[in-house]
């Protein structure tokens, strides 16, 4: 952090420069940066509230895990789930920004799929949300096509050998959904009681889902 | 663009650490950059912050957070524009309004925005120069430019698993030659064929590229 505004304070400075000054506060790069759009009625500062209230508040995890839950008990539902991602994600009011064109790819016994954008940071919005940290990070990106295992099995997860690893790389404008296996000792869970237990990381493929606590493993 | 933003298949970056209970946003600037970028109607086809990111020196680019990217081609793109200067930027202060009509995104249509999306599929005639099951090659481009086509498959040879339709083709798009709609699709690389024969037999990694990035194999 830069105490004060330093050499960002300094329009002749700043100007000159090739490339934007870095080492400045980016808060306060980025409070001038809204008080320039902003008066410049280029953007309406009640529109960025909503925005992040949006993605901090009502969009996130919990839908994906719903589309999870509701295609664990409805197998036409999974059917279309796995056709048509989109048009299927669509059925329970999630889609958009992010989320235009969905595939989602099923964890079965036999195969374990993984998402990943080396490129950059594609992630399904409309049902996780914007992506945590790791999922942009260097090490994500770079290891997750070249050593899935290997990571998966530092994050916990030991995948036997015969299981075939599916990675998928968003290089497009589609987006990826995992469809977890559903945990062993569920069968008398509610639909709403199953989204509970579907987590962020296993619809991106880090983790599988966990049984209920206190479930007997059969 | 070989840059360091193609990371696929990079080795040594660290662990992958995973932040318990991690927020949206780790502080309120990155909600306000995020908000910005996706509110700004900046006349820029879409994808050109992700490019604006791709031209930062890779050392900067390692050294940034995730926001401060964003920040940074945020800024570069509207300065580019015309919609902004640099010493403004600096200042805080507006020099100027909306001077070149800019639509302005309220706060009542956001919801309805991000509801709409802004899908890049296109609904126009474009003949599939691939069919699913056929073996293909990722060509041996390097273009200085955008380009969706990682590093780690060029030369590889694959089979398409599926065909998504037809997209605009970013690596056009973002350059300023236009939409280029042409078909996408996901191919399935086996891990042998992209990391030699210590991959494991079975595993792969399913890629999404456009005719052009292919030939037949």
């Amino acid at each position: 952090m830069t105490p004060g505004l330093g050499a960002a304070g300094e329009p002749g400075h700043a100007h000159d420069a090739e490339h934007q000054d870095l080492p400045s506060d980016p808060a306060l790069r980025t409070k001038a940066l809204e008080s320039v759009l902003v008066g410049r009625g280029l953007v309406d500062r009640a529109a960025l509230d909503e925005l992040v209230d949006t993605y901090e508040h009502q969009i996130g995890p919990r839908n994906g895990a719903r589309v999870v839950a509701h295609a664990w008990v409805d197998a036409d539902y999974k059917r279309r789930l796995l056709e048509n991602g989109t048009a299927a994600i669509a059925e329970l009011g999630y889609g958009g920004t992010e989320g235009e064109n969905m595939v989602v790819v099923e964890n079965t016994p036999r195969v374990h799929n993984l998402i990943v954008c080396t490129l950059c940071s594609c992630y399904p919005w409309p049902v996780l949300g914007l992506p945590p940290v790791w999922y942009k990070s260097a090490a994500y990106r770079a290891r997750s096509v070249i050593d899935p295992r290997g990571l998966l099995r530092e994050l916990g997860l030991e995948l036997p050998p015969d299981i075939e690893v599916r990675v998928w790389d968003s290089t497009a404008e589609v987006r990826y959904l995992v469809l977890p296996e559903r945990p062993p000792g569920t069968e008398k869970l509610t639909e709403s009681e199953l989204a509970a237990l579907v987590t962020r990381d296993a619809m991106v493929g880090i983790a599988r889902v966990a049984p209920p606590a206190g479930s007997v493993p059969a | 663009m070989n840059g360091i933003h193609d990371m696929g298949g990079l080795q040594d970056m660290g662990p992958v650490r995973i932040e318990k209970d991690e927020p949206v946003f780790h502080a309120p600037w990155e909600g306000r950059v995020y908000a910005m970028y996706n509110a700004i109607d900046g006349g820029w086809p879409a994808g050109s912050g992700r490019y604006e990111r791709e031209l930062i020196p890779p050392a900067e680019y390692l050294r940034m957070s995730y926001y401060e990217r964003w920040l940074h081609s945020l800024s570069e793109l509207l300065v580019k524009n015309g919609l902004v200067t640099r010493a403004e930027l600096a200042s805080g202060t507006a020099a100027g309004g909306n001077d070149k009509g800019r639509k302005v995104l309220h706060a009542a249509q956001v919801r309805a925005t991000i509801a709409r999306g802004f899908s890049s599929r296109r609904d126009v005639p474009a003949v599939a120069q691939f069919h699913v099951g056929e073996r293909v090659r990722a060509r041996n481009l390097n273009p200085t430019g955008h380009t969706r086509l990682p590093r780690y498959v060029r030369g590889r040879a694959g089979t398409i698993a599926s065909d998504h339709g037809v997209f605009v083709f970013n690596d056009s798009l973002v350059q300023g030659h236009g939409e280029s709609p042409q078909h996408v699709y996901s191919v399935r690389f086996a891990a042998r064929e992209l990391w030699g024969s210590d991959a494991p037999a079975h595993d792969s990694v399913y890629v999404d590229l456009w005719d052009e990035h292919l030939e037949p194999a």
